[in-house]
């Protein structure tokens, strides 16, 4: 069956990579041999990951973003992951981005898949960067992938995406915010949507003025977002800088300034392969995927040799402050040794 | 082992523009943990299907209210048959007359649901019917 089922999805077949998709959602035994068979496809797409508050747009602009890329040359396959919280309370949720996605259920070519949170923190969910990987064996050439509404620190995105594209809206706090540390630091292009309201342009300069710290010595024309070309004493440092994140200015809405954006993450995936940036992304995407794996595997293995009772003998001394959680860990890591000796 | 969780997709064929009953509904599933994909108004029956495929859902929750049921919901059920997927349990709500009930479900819709259910019995249902699929 799973053998059926990858093959399937490589020629192409949207229920097996439906299908597949809910395989790895649920972490099923199936989902990693089909996951295994379909890895040697895999690295081809270009991940772009979507962020910002709740609110900005982020779904609207995926919807034009979506239809955008599908205009480019030879029309690439798109795919979206789009996540949406899990509520801690009863497990459940309501995945509501495909309701500014209608535009796009036309088009074969394109693939919304919507996705809960499932308790996971980072604005993604445990299994996205695995679903992103069935997408990628199926020659999706794009793979956008929208955060839940993110605050300051929802950065998990930064891992998983080649470009990443933090949105912000007009009059979403003042130029000490941009200074903070987090999400806007993560932004390979920034965007200012529903930029046909007021305070648009200031929000425009908060931004810039952000990245202008960031980047010392350079500077931008007058309203442009590339670097000023005419400053030859500098070409070196731009040089050497590398990728300075534009900031564009966009209204998901009606479309406007998608197009801009839609070239900018053309460049930047360029721009990534020029300098060897693609794979260092790739390497240090699979770095925090095995960090992830090691993680879960292990803690599994050790739970499993630590009978219930003991478990929970050790969490009442650590509610009785009687046992520091450290000491207590030292505890249970060594209950093994312990009982065998 | 994570639990399966239930994935319903909640829409709104045909063209009448009332979408309250239809969002009580995701509400009280979500409420219920399952996880409820909501697609808005003024769904063709094709993306209705094509939603349904890409979001393997288990379950399809429908809402008309504009008396266009007889026309909408076999179209709906052939495409989802036609894409492969006529495992997944088709439910109505809206307002639908006696009559046309006993018809509906002979075409595949698998319980219908009037003005004032409870929705805890539409939960109950869903369960029931998924398992039973399962």
């Amino acid at each position: 069956m799973p053998a059926e089922l990858t093959s399937e999805l490589r020629k192409g077949n949207r229920l097996a990579l439906s299908r597949v998709l809910s395989q790895i959602e649920k972490g099923s035994e199936k989902s990693v041999r089909i996951l295994e068979s379909l890895f040697p496809f895999t690295g081809q797409a270009h991940k772009i990951g979507i962020t910002g508050p709740p609110g900005s747009g982020k779904s609207t602009l995926v919807n034009a973003l979506a239809r955008q890329l599908r205009t480019l040359e030879n029309h690439p396959k798109v795919a979206i992951i789009a996540v949406d919280p899990t509520s801690p309370f009863s497990g459940g949720a309501i995945l509501g981005d495909r309701v500014r996605m209608q535009d796009l259920q036309g088009d074969k070519g394109i693939f919304i898949r919507s996705m809960a949170s499932r308790g996971a923190l980072g604005g993604l969910a445990a299994q996205t960067e695995m679903m992103s990987q069935a997408f990628d064996a199926a020659a999706y050439e794009y793979i956008i992938i929208e955060t839940v509404g993110a605050g300051q620190s929802e950065v998990d995105i930064v891992n998983l995406a080649h470009t990443t594209i933090v949105v912000d809206v007009p009059g979403m706090g003042d130029d000490i915010q941009s200074i903070k540390a987090g999400i806007l630091e993560i932004a390979d292009i920034l965007v200012v949507n529903k930029s046909d309201q007021l305070g648009a342009d200031q929000s425009v300069k908060h931004l810039q003025n952000m990245i202008a710290m960031g980047y010392r010595g350079l500077r931008y024309a007058g309203g442009k977002h590339r670097l000023s070309a005419t400053m030859p004493q500098k070409q070196e440092e731009v040089e050497t800088t590398g990728w300075v994140p534009p900031v564009l200015k966009t209204v998901a809405f009606d479309g406007t300034g998608v197009d801009k954006l839609a070239d900018e993450i053309v460049k930047h995936g360029k721009y990534l392969k020029e300098t060897g940036l693609w794979t260092q992304k790739a390497e240090s995407a699979i770095t925090d995927t095995l960090r992830k794996l090691i993680q879960s595997t292990l803690y599994q293995q050790w739970r499993q040799t630590i009978p219930d009772e003991e478990l929970e003998d050790i969490i009442i001394q650590v509610l009785q402050r009687t046992l520091h959680p450290h000491q207590a860990i030292k505890q249970l890591l060594s209950y093994n040794k312990i009982t065998r000796n | 082992m994570p639990e399966k969780k239930i994935r319903v997709l909640v829409a709104k064929p045909g063209l009448d523009g009332h979408d309250r009953g239809a969002k009580v509904i995701a509400r009280a599933l979500r409420d219920d943990g399952m996880e409820v994909i909501y697609t808005g108004l003024r769904q063709t029956p094709e993306m209705i299907a094509e939603a349904a495929l890409q979001e393997d859902v288990d379950v399809v929750g429908l809402s008309i209210l504009s008396g266009a049921h007889n026309a909408l919901v076999p179209q709906i059920i052939q495409e989802l048959k036609d894409n492969g997927q006529e495992n997944i349990v088709v439910f109505l709500g809206g307002i639908i007359p006696e009559d046309d009930i006993q018809g509906l479900l002979e075409q595949g819709v698998h319980k219908v649901y009037g003005p004032g259910t409870d929705t805890r019995e539409v939960c109950k249902d869903i369960r029931s019917a998924v398992s039973a699929e399962a």
